[in-house]
Parts: C-alpha cells; sequence; structure tokens
C-alpha cells in the first residue's frame, strides 16, 4: 500500500519535542516519506549554515537501515562512550494493519456497505497513523542528534545528512543479528560480574543514586508502556465495536413505524459519535502516553547502557590500578603500567563528567516532556468529554466543542418526541 | 339475582353507579386510584355475571375447570370477567359481538360467589380502571421486587432462593405488603402452568427466563467468585422483569396460579421443569413436532393484518438479535476496557514512586489516581450497558418469539376449522350417499354426525374469531408496551453516559493543575 506524508511541522504527532540549540545552525527534519511494499523512503531535509557543508539546503533519501547503521556507528565509536546516545527509530511495522486490512477485503457479508466503508476508514486511518509515527520516530532521532553539541559533528552524521547516494547500508543478516543479540547477552553478563566484583566501590554517590534509580524506572516504565498500550487496544476496539450497533439502531428505525423511529435513529446516531470520539480518545492517548512512554523506556535503556559504560571504564581504572601496583611490587613495566593506568584514569573521569551532565539533561529533558504530554493529555481529555452529540440541529462547527447540555436535550427530546 | 343484573354503565367508568346496583356496597365506592381491600360484599358477583354473559366465549378451558375444582372455577369465571373487560370498547361501540353465546350460565357462577366475593369486585372495578387506563397502557397498583438470593442446601442438591415481596393495594389480595421465598424452577412452573392456559387462545404469556447448567453448577460447587454473583445477580433481575411483565398482564394477573405464586408460603414442587424429566423431554418432542406441523399448514390468510404483523415480528426478531450480539460484544470490551485501566493506573503508581522528581512524581501518583477512578466509570458503564440495553433485547427477542407462538396457535386454531369443514362436507357426503343406497338408520346417524360436526365447524370459527380478535388486542398492548420499554430504557441509557462523561470531566479537570504544576 502506498502512502505519502508532506510533514509539515504543524501535523507531526510526535510527543517527543527537541529544543533546537541556541544557533539552530543544523536544522533536519524529514520532509516527505513514500511507504512502498516492504519499506519506507524517507527524505531526510538539512538546513545548514555550517562551513562543513556544500550547500545550505539539502535532502536525500534514507530508508530505516541506514538510521541503524548510523546509531550503530555512535554507538561504537569510543568517542562518545560518554554520551547518552539517542535510541535508534523502531523498525516500521505495518504488518499488522496490512492484515486487518486483507482480512476486510476478503469480506464478510453480514455487514452492510455502509458498515464495511466505516470499517475500511478505521483500518486506514490507523494504518495513516502508523505511518505518521514512524516518521515521528525517525525525525526526532535526527533532531535529538543535531542538537547535541558534540553528535552533532560526527563525520558519519555529516556523511548521513549529505551523501548523494544509497549508503549500501544492508539489513543485519541472521549472522551479525546474531552476534548482537550475544553482545547483549555478553554485556548483561559483565555488567553482573563488575557490580559483584570485589573492592569495586562506587565512589559518587550520584552515579550509585542514578544506578538505582534508573534499574528501577526502567522496569517500571516498561510496564507502564505495555499497559498503556493495552488500555488503547481496549478503546480502539470499543470504537470498531460502535459500529455495528450504529448500523443496527439505524435498520431498526428504518423499520419502526410509530414513535420509537426517532428513538433509534438518535440513537444510531449517538452511537456513531461515540465511535469517532473513543477512536480519538484512543489516539491521544496513544500520542501523548504510550509514545512518551515508549520512548523514555529506550531513552533510559540508552541511560543505562551509558552507565554501563562508566562502569566499564571503572572496573577498567582498578585493573589498571592493581596492574600497576602489582608491576612496582615486581618492578617490572613500571612505565607501561604507569601510563595504562593514567589512561585508564583520564577516561573514567572523563566518562564521569559527561555521564554526569548527560544524566542531568536525561532528567530535565523528561520531566519536561512528561509535563507537556500529561498537560496536553489532560487537556485533550477533557476536550472529548465535553464534545456531545448535536441535537437535531445540525451543528455548523462540528468540530467545536458543546456544552453537555446537549447531551439532556437529546434525552428530553427523545422523551417527548414519541410522547403518549 | 337476575333482578339486580342491570347492565352496569359502560362507558362512562363512574364507580359510583354501582353504588345505586348492590346493596351499599362497599367497594364499589373505591375509585380507581384506591382500591380498597375490605373484604365485605355479600353478592358482588351479580355484575360480574352480567359481563360474562354478554360477551363470553369459546374459552373451552373454563368448561373444563368448572366441573373440576370448585375453587378454580371462580378462578376462572373471574378471569372470563377481566377477559372481557379489554373488549369492552367494541362492546360500547355497539357493534355486534363476535358470534359467541354465553357459556358460562350465571348460576353456576352465583354459589360461588359467597366463598371468592372478594376477588370479583375488585375485578370489576379494576375492568373499570382499565377502559380508562387503556389509552396511557395498563397500569396497576401492584410492584414485585425480587430479592435476597439465598442459597439453601449444600452441594449438588443446593439451590438459590429468592425472596418475592408484593406491595398492592389492589383488594384481591389478602394483605397490601407480603413476601414469599421462591426458587427458580418454581417460576418455570409458574410460567408453563400460564403457558398451558392461556398460550393457545392467543394471549401473549411473558415467557420466563432461561435455565443455565453452567452457571447453576457453579453456584451449586459453591464457588464464591465474582462470575458466580454476577450470574445469582442476572438472573435476579431478570426474574424480577419477568414477574412484572407477568403482573402487568391484565388477564394474566386474575389468575389464582399466579396469586397463589405471589402469596402462599408453600409451593408445591414444579418437578415437570426439569430439563431430563418425563415432562420435559414430552416438551420437547412436542417442540419438534410443532415445527413440522407449522410447515405443513397453508393458511388462507383472509385478514392482511396478521401476515403483515407476521412479517412485521419476522423482521424485528432478526434486528434485535444483531442489535443484541453487538452489544454483547461491547459488555465485553467494556469490561476489558476497564481492566487494563486498572493495571494502567497500577503501573503508573509504580512509576510514580520510583521517579525521583518530585513534582512528576506527585503528578504520575494523580494520575494513577485518576486512571483508578476512571476504570470504575468503565465498571458501571458496562453494568449499565448489560442491564439496561443487552437484558432488555434479549427479554424482547424471548417475548417475540412468544409473540410468533401466539399467531401459531392461530394457525393451528384455522387448521382445525377447516379440518371440521372437510369432515362436515365428508359427512354430507356420506348422508347424501346413504340417501341413494336408501338406508334408513345409516341416514339418521348420518344426521347426527352431521349435527354434530356443524356445531363444531360452527365453533371451530367462534373459536378462530375470538383467538384473532385477542391477538390483535394482545400485539396492540404489546406494541405499545414495548415502544414505553424501549423508549425508556433509551432514556436511562442516555442519562448513564452523560453521567459517565461528566464524572470525567471532573476527573480530569482535577489532574490537570496537578500536571501544570510540574516544574
Amino acid at each position: 500500500m502506498e502512502g505519502r506524508q508532506e510533514a509539515g511541522k504543524e501535523n507531526k504527532p510526535s510527543s517527543i519535542s527537541v529544543d533546537p540549540q541556541g544557533d539552530s545552525s543544523l536544522q533536519v527534519e524529514i520532509s516527505d516519506a513514500v511507504s512502498e511494499r516492504d519499506k519506507v523512503k524517507f527524505t531526510v531535509q538539512t538546513k545548514s549554515c555550517l562551513p562543513h557543508f556544500a550547500q545550505t539546503e539539502f535532502s536525500v533519501v534514507r530508508q530505516h537501515e541506514e538510521f541503524i547503521w548510523l546509531h550503530d556507528a555512535y554507538v561504537e565509536n569510543e568517542e562518545y562512550a560518554g554520551l547518552i546516545i539517542p535510541p535508534a527509530p523502531p523498525r516500521p511495522d505495518f504488518e499488522a494493519s496490512r492484515e486487518k486490512l486483507q482480512k476486510l477485503g476478503e469480506g464478510d457479508s453480514s455487514i452492510t456497505r455502509e458498515e464495511f466503508a466505516k470499517m475500511k476508514q478505521e483500518l486506514e486511518a490507523e494504518y495513516l497513523a502508523i505511518f505518521k509515527k514512524t516518521v515521528a520516530m525517525h525525525e526526532v532521532f535526527l533532531q535529538r542528534l543535531a542538537a547535541h553539541p558534540t553528535l552533532r559533528r560526527d563525520h558519519n552524521f555529516f556523511v548521513f545528512l549529505e551523501y548523494g547516494q544509497d549508503l549500501s547500508v544492508r539489513g543485519k543478516n541472521r549472522k551479525e543479528l546474531l552476534g548482537g543479540f550475544l553482545r547483549n547477552i555478553v554485556k548483561s553478563a559483565d555488567e553482573a560480574l563488575i557490580t559483584s566484583m570485589s573492592g569495586l566501590k562506587e565512589v559518587d554517590d550520584f552515579f550509585e543514586h542514578e544506578r538505582t534509580f534508573l534499574l528501577e524506572y526502567h522496569t517500571r516504565i516498561r510496564d507502564a508502556c505495555l499497559r498503556a498500550d493495552r488500555v488503547m487496544q481496549s478503546h480502539k476496539c470499543l470504537a470498531d465495536d460502535y459500529i455495528p450497533i450504529s448500523a443496527a439502531l439505524s435498520s431498526l428505525g428504518t423499520q419502526e413505524v410509530n414513535q420509537l423511529k426517532t428513538s433509534f435513529f438518535k440513537l444510531a446516531e449517538l452511537f456513531e459519535r461515540l465511535r469517532k470520539l473513543e477512536g480519538r480518545v484512543a489516539s491521544d492517548e496513544d500520542l501523548k502516553l504510550s509514545d512518551m512512554l515508549r520512548y523514555y523506556m529506550r531513552d533510559s535503556q540508552a541511560a543505562k547502557d551509558l552507565l554501563y559504560r562508566r562502569l566499564r571504564a571503572l572496573a577498567d581504572y582498578e585493573n589498571a590500578n592493581k596492574a600497576l601496583d602489582k608491576a612496582r611490587t615486581r618492578n617490572r613495566e613500571v612505565r607501561t603500567a604507569e601510563s595504562n593506568q593514567q589512561l585508564c584514569c583520564r577516561r573514567f573521569e572523563r566518562l564521569s563528567d559527561s555521564a554526569k551532565q548527560e544524566l542531568m539533561d536525561f532528567k530535565s529533558r523528561r520531566v519536561s516532556s512528561f509535563r507537556k504530554n500529561l498537560i496536553e493529555l489532560a487537556e485533550l481529555e477533557l476536550k472529548h468529554a465535553k464534545v456531545s452529540p448535536p441535537a437535531s440541529v445540525p451543528s455548523c462547527c462540528p468540530s467545536t466543542p458543546r456544552p453537555l447540555d446537549s447531551y439532556q436535550m437529546l434525552a428530553s427530546m427523545c422523551q417527548e418526541g414519541g410522547g403518549p | 339475582m337476575a333482578a339486580e343484573r342491570e347492565p352496569p354503565p359502560l362507558g362512562d367508568g363512574k364507580p359510583t353507579d354501582f353504588e345505586e346496583l348492590e346493596d351499599g356496597e362497599d367497594l364499589f365506592t373505591s375509585t380507581v386510584s384506591t382500591l380498597e381491600s375490605s373484604p365485605s360484599s355479600p353478592e358482588p358477583a351479580s355484575l360480574p355475571a352480567e359481563d360474562v354473559s354478554t360477551n363470553s366465549n369459546g374459552r373451552k378451558p373454563a368448561e373444563v375447570v368448572l366441573d373440576d375444582d370448585r375453587e378454580d372455577l371462580f378462578a376462572e369465571a373471574t378471569e372470563e370477567v377481566s377477559l372481557d373487560s379489554p373488549e369492552r370498547e367494541p362492546i360500547l361501540s355497539s357493534e355486534p359481538s363476535p358470534a359467541v353465546t354465553p357459556v358460562t350460565p350465571t348460576t353456576l357462577i352465583a354459589p360461588r360467589m359467597e366463598s371468592k366475593s372478594i376477588s370479583a369486585p375488585v375485578i370489576f372495578d379494576r375492568s373499570r380502571e382499565e377502559i380508562e387506563e387503556e389509552a396511557n397502557g395498563d397500569v396497576f397498583d401492584i410492584e414485585i421486587g425480587v430479592s435476597d438470593p439465598e442459597k439453601v442446601g449444600d452441594g449438588m442438591n443446593a439451590y438459590m432462593a429468592y425472596r418475592v415481596t408484593t406491595k398492592t393495594s389492589l383488594s384481591m389480595f389478602s394483605k397490601s405488603e407480603f413476601s414469599v421465598k421462591r426458587r427458580f424452577s418454581d417460576f418455570l412452573g409458574l410460567h408453563s402452568k400460564l403457558a398451558s392456559k392461556y398460550l393457545h387462545v392467543g394471549y401473549i404469556v411473558p415467557p420466563a427466563p432461561e435455565k443455565s447448567i453452567v452457571g447453576m453448577t457453579k453456584v451449586k460447587v459453591g464457588k464464591e467468585d465474582s462470575s458466580s454473583t454476577e450470574f445469582v445477580e442476572k438472573r435476579r433481575a431478570a426474574l424480577e422483569r419477568y414477574l412484572q411483565r407477568t403482573v402487568k398482564h391484565p388477564t394474566l394477573l386474575q389468575d389464582p396460579d399466579l396469586r397463589q405464586f405471589l402469596e402462599s408460603s408453600e409451593l408445591p414442587r414444579a418437578v415437570n421443569t426439569q430439563a431430563l424429566s418425563g415432562a420435559g423431554i414430552l416438551r420437547m418432542v412436542n417442540k419438534a413436532a410443532d415445527a413440522v406441523n407449522k410447515m405443513t399448514i397453508k393458511m388462507n390468510e383472509s385478514d392482511a393484518w396478521f401476515e403483515e404483523k407476521q412479517q412485521q415480528f419476522e423482521n424485528l426478531d432478526q434486528q434485535l438479535r444483531k442489535l443484541h450480539a453487538s452489544v454483547e460484544a461491547l459488555v465485553c470490551h467494556r469490561k476489558e476496557l476497564s481492566a487494563n485501566t486498572a493495571a494502567f493506573a497500577k503501573s503508573a503508581a509504580m512509576l510514580g514512586n520510583s521517579e525521583d522528581h518530585t513534582a512528576l512524581s506527585r503528578a504520575l501518583s494523580q494520575l494513577a489516581e485518576v486512571e483508578e477512578k476512571i476504570d470504575q466509570l468503565h465498571q458501571e458503564q458496562a453494568f449499565a450497558d448489560f442491564y439496561m440495553f443487552s437484558e432488555l433485547l434479549s427479554d424482547y427477542i424471548r417475548l417475540i418469539a412468544a409473540v410468533k407462538g401466539v399467531f401459531d396457535h392461530r394457525m393451528k386454531c384455522w387448521q382445525k376449522w377447516e379440518d371440521a369443514q372437510i369432515t362436515l362436507l365428508k359427512k354430507r357426503e356420506t348422508e347424501a350417499k346413504m340417501m341413494v343406497a336408501n338406508k334408513p338408520d345409516k341416514i339418521q346417524q348420518a344426521k347426527n354426525e352431521i349435527r354434530e360436526w356443524e356445531a363444531k365447524v360452527q365453533q371451530g370459527e367462534r373459536d378462530f374469531e375470538q383467538i384473532s380478535k385477542t391477538i390483535r388486542k394482545e400485539v396492540g398492548r404489546f406494541e405499545a408496551k414495548r415502544v414505553k420499554d424501549f423508549k425508556t430504557v433509551i432514556i436511562k441509557y442516555l442519562e448513564s453516559l452523560v453521567q459517565t462523561q461528566q464524572q470525567l470531566i471532573k476527573y480530569w479537570e482535577a489532574f490537570l493543575p496537578e500536571a501544570k504544576a510540574i516544574a
């Protein structure tokens, strides 16, 4: 299925916003995206007055695998070991949506044409929403890189932004995927070893606190994210349920010849509005709550990774100290041991300093993002709760929330509309 | 007796006129709204008897019963009375009443009067009331409640006993407020009795709630979980609605079985309602036989009204079934939403706990609280969805099945009439043959048979007319009730939705400042 999106800044559903740095000397956005059979092509547009670039404005077309390549390049770069690497965007996944559309297409003869049209509309909206979200995730990734004073200067980043040709980065084959999987296992085993290593004392309270905090926080936010997803699914289910109810009520209304006719029609109309409402509630909760939780779940994982790297550096430092002591007692290769120890010490201190800064940034970023999204969530929920079905008067501006009295007016109209 | 039987002043509904008729008849001073229950009427029965005489009909069961139990005899007579009352209007318009002959001779009724003198005048009064209330639908001053489900016994012999409370000012009951304990099979027994008496003459008898082996087994086994409490509550509400519907039917309210059910403390155990009993199997066989017969009867419908109505009910049935299935899905999903919201609330609370930024932590805890309250809301809404909407639909699906049954009975009645006519024809042919063959003794026999079958044909025609008339009335009443029921429920349901929205607004409005307070 093909889909295009002309992504202007206004219609981005992103719950994560990235405040550009003061100078805005590097602005990145995804100006267009096309969804083809099994891949999405993003058009990355850069506006920059940095001397490094050949032009001030240029765009390239990138696919998801190239984003992953960029992310991995950052992670593997020792220079950035003391920084939180922005989490990689998730792979665009239209499978579920596509399946549902196909099932609908195969047809269930029991549903009426109107019902079919509505369901198709719902599924298409869902597809579009997923599409928009994946664009937003990829965009946020790039924007965070562009906003970070150190990360934005990376050579690979420039290549990614500027190089007109395909980066020839194929997706990871099975061996690489397995390798990545094993590396993760090794990492967690290593982490366990380090933490249980005797003599390894955390010298800094700040980091001790951060570690305990992040471990617990990550687990809990992952939980919350999963459950928020389920709530969103339930809302969607409910919205879908209203379709056949509304249709059945309409046909009941057409059959009746008595006072129930208007009542049934009104109720059918009400359920139709409820359906749209539930759909909007579902998508708002998805954006403002689920997505935010999901993003910070990944971000907190990135922060955990940073802590691990620092811990590793600390362990190396400790080991270097021990080696130096041993060398001194044996009075052999003291020079190498000394220089190694100094190297480790400098590395560790460098990491600690930048990690501290990064973690504080992480906290403030998190707090402001939660604040923004929770406020928006509450406002949207209020807006939806206040919207009510119009009475018999067709509303001229259906989007504006009307007072709750309309509901009651509707009820009283049902009452009098069919008096004895 | 006869002298006193002046035609009551039909149509003006003034009870006071009766005073002139009787000897200080207290009961007739009671107006529509204040039906007294003072049992001091010496000879009230004359009036009902009068009604009976003007338009009684071929209610064969009544005749049969007259020969049997004396109590029921009177009861049947009173049924006759109320039976007439809905038909008062056609009589008022001085149409030639349908070809009916007064079947129940007043002499038979008269001796009974003393024993049950209380009921008759009240009934008559109520029939008066019925005339007045006819336009507004049936309104009787009786209220039934089913409450306090209690488990009696243990193991597989356990059962739930429900308290049936009646509040009434009708004088046919000995008290104005009383309650009895009944079990589910008692309700089924009541329904089967009423159905056997009234269904085949065209009355729409409200169906009883359905059995549920699974549900009951869980209760018997003693599982004290939410699903079995839900099951008991669902059943209790269904039984209450069933009784309310039954007593709102003017004819059924007169029935002594119904009165016995509501009043007497001990009720003979209705074993015939068990699914695996002999009676149960017989019922199933009969149902199958009926289904086959229905297919073979080809009725010449002379009245388009019936065909139209049957089609209408068939459509309505289909639509309601579809809607019901969708609403059940809605209820299920709303319950899921509620469960998921509760789970999310918990994890949001946990997240708030681990958050080290104080303001954000507080906001997250508040969010958790809001979500918990919303979960409650969803549960209540699901409850409303179910008990208002879904159960109404399933009740009406079963009621429409009863309506269809009544139409089928009419068909059977017609078939009987047809058969009688055919047999009469055959007997006439036989007579003609005998005339030709000149066999005097056989001729006499043939003539006798012809007379017999002529009577049967007449009876058949009368029955058919009667059932058709009853059905018309019943369907009218049913439709009016249906419109009222649906409208009431729709309004109540809308109100529940409004309530939910208002609560949501309150909750989110309380949360918003907390979110804004995150520094």
